[in-house]
């Protein structure tokens, strides 16, 4: 579990803090969407939660791990795995089974063990088949997605993705979604997305939206959606779905508003609509 | 355009020597430019050749590929020759003014220009038959008995693995940045080498803070990977010497060892 108890944090002495006494516990299993506008901390509280950054005040604690305790570092990177936003810009080796095996040799795992993972992990990402390639011939999605592979041969509990997914088409944006799902669904790891992307979001066990370096929902998406007018005001869009559910509504239609899929608001306008034959047929 | 360079000049291939290990091949290559600086004599230097020769055959490399790695030395090759040529004194074949040419001259302009084109066409037997990754670990393992003397080989090998994942990256971007330049009516093109040297200003500064902020955001990664330098790091690829290397060795010896007697010969002679 990560416990964060009353974190604040200032980046430099007599600046404004711009973490100031978060309070959150995440289960293990949970899938975490993290929302903010620019600036409001969230890469700051990522930074928190493998030791990157130590706190100014209050504590951080991962399974129990003090992330200030120098001597247990190694073994919070371990458990602690993080993605970012530049796949380019976290690959180190110019193959791409080398570069899986990055974080094992660092452990000082034995070779043998370090192949039977390097192994596993490019096939639960399914990039077993490019093993031999070069980073550089890949494209942005199947990057990410080694780079995702590199973590997940260390073995972590815990994945904290800080916008995985902002430097990637359409295409890949999904491919990296789905890999974390499944990594999330299938082997149990904890996820943590920072995304700007709300349909991401809305995919979520769980939302958290920080603002100013506070916490101020925290809450199952349908519900944290639900709220279309506080999240403009705080500058963050809703999914597209969502707001067309809002504007309809608004507009005087009744309308159930805690559809975040697209299948489950097309059902629910065609409710509306009543027969979907009969459009078909004047859209034709 | 730029972007398909190939990295290193490595050419994939199961020959007996690309199997060898990387230290061997290190080893072997060192100890073929210290013979080529022992062997004094023509007739040694065509055994050498020799030996060579049937070295790049054992590689399967085609030798058009040894031509394209001496290419760049030619003039290098011309202006020693030159040199020795008309300023070794000597017994005289030809003298006009000051321009001479003597026995000795082009004796040791041959010598000298057999040397050069040995020289690089050992060393990139090398890099052909090796992958610059596999190369990396080679010098990796030849250096690491240094770290007790606090020579850095862990981080050597390191600052090359990252150069030779970043050096097609880099090159990526510098195209396009190249053509965002263009677009804006840069002239990367034309005008002299001042021109030219000045019209570079507006690639290389995106370029290095391009590159300062990838360096800053890889030693994040590298970190929240569990990097904490060379110490109680294990490797996927282990290196192993196997009895092919011993045989490399025994071969690589004992052929020395003869180029070495002959190419001294008249040493020898002149000692007794
Ligand atoms: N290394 C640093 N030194 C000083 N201030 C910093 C540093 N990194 C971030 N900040 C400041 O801390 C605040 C929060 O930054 P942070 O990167 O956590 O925001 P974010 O929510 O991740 O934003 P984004 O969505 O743009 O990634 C910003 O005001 C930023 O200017
Ligand atoms: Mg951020």
């Amino acid at each position: 579990m990560i416990e964060i108890k009353n974190l604040s944090f200032t980046y430099e002495e007599n600046s404004q803090p711009v973490l100031k006494s978060v309070n959150l516990n995440v289960q293990e299993g949970q899938f975490v969407a993290v929302l903010g506008h620019n600036g409001s901390g969230k890469s700051t509280l990522a930074k928190q939660l493998n030791g990157i950054l130590l706190p100014s005040g209050g504590k951080v604690y991962v399974d129990g791990i003090d992330t200030s305790d120098e001597k247990l570092l190694a073994a919070l990177r371990k458990t602690v795995g993080m993605v970012f936003q530049n796949p380019d810009n976290q690959i180190v080796a110019s193959v791409v089974e080398e570069d899986v095996a990055f974080g094992p040799e660092n452990m000082g795992i034995a070779p043998d063990e370090i192949r039977r993972r390097v192994d596993f992990s490019l096939k639960t990402l399914n990039m077993y088949h490019k093993k031999d390639m070069a980073p550089h011939n890949l494209s942005g999605g199947q990057k990410q997605r080694i780079a995702i592979a590199g973590i997940i041969a260390m073995s972590p509990k815990y994945i904290i993705f800080d916008e995985p997914t902002a430097m990637l088409d359409p295409s890949g944006r999904k491919e990296v979604i789905e890999a974390i799902k499944t990594l999330n669904k299938e082997q149990g790891i904890t996820c943590l997305l920072i995304t700007h992307y709300m349909d991401e979001a809305a995919q979520a066990d769980r939302v958290i939206v920080i603002d100013d370096g506070k916490i101020l929902i925290d809450d199952t998406p349908q519900l944290v959606f639900a709220n279309v007018a506080l999240l403009k005001e705080l500058g963050l869009d809703v999914p597209q779905v969502t707001d067309l559910m809002y504007r309809l509504r608004q507009s005087g239609h009744a309308l159930e508003y805690n559809k975040l899929t697209v299948e489950d608001c097309a059902n629910e306008l065609s409710k509306l609509l009543g027969d979907p034959e009969k459009y078909k047929k004047i859209g034709e | 355009m730029i972007s398909d360079i190939t990295l290193g000049q490595y050419i994939p291939g199961n020959s007996v020597i690309h199997r060898l290990d990387p230290r061997t091949k290190i080893i072997l290559t060192i100890s073929l430019v210290v013979i080529l600086f022992i062997v004094n004599n023509i007739v040694g230097y065509l055994l050498t050749g020799v030996f060579i020769a049937l070295l790049i055959s054992s590689s399967k490399i085609p030798i058009k590929f040894i031509l394209k790695s001496i290419k760049p030395i030619y003039i290098f090759i011309i202006f020693t020759a030159v040199l020795n040529l008309f300023m070794t004194s000597g017994t005289y074949v030809f003298k006009y003014g000051w321009l001479h040419i003597t026995y000795e001259g082009i004796y040791a302009t041959i010598i000298m220009a057999l040397r050069l084109i040995y020289l690089v066409a050992g060393t990139s037997l090398m890099t052909y038959t090796t992958s610059p990754i596999v190369l990396t670990d080679g010098i990796e393992g030849l250096l690491k008995p240094l770290q007790k003397l606090k020579f850095p080989a862990h981080e050597l090998a390191m600052m090359m693995t990252i150069a030779l994942r970043f050096i097609p990256t880099i090159v990526e971007e510098t195209d396009k940045i190249m053509k965002a330049q263009s677009a804006r009516g840069a002239d990367f093109d034309t005008g002299g080498l001042i021109k030219k040297a000045k019209s570079m200003v507006p690639l290389l500064i995106p370029l290095f803070i391009s590159s300062f902020r990838r360096a800053d955001e890889l030693a994040l990664a590298m970190e929240c990977r569990g990097y904490h330098g060379g110490e109680g790091r294990t490797k996927l690829r282990q290196l192993k010497i196997t009895p092919l290397d011993v045989k490399a060795f025994l071969v690589f010896g004992i052929c020395s060892a003869i180029c070495i007697i002959v190419g001294n010969l008249d040493f020898i002679k002149f000692f007794r």
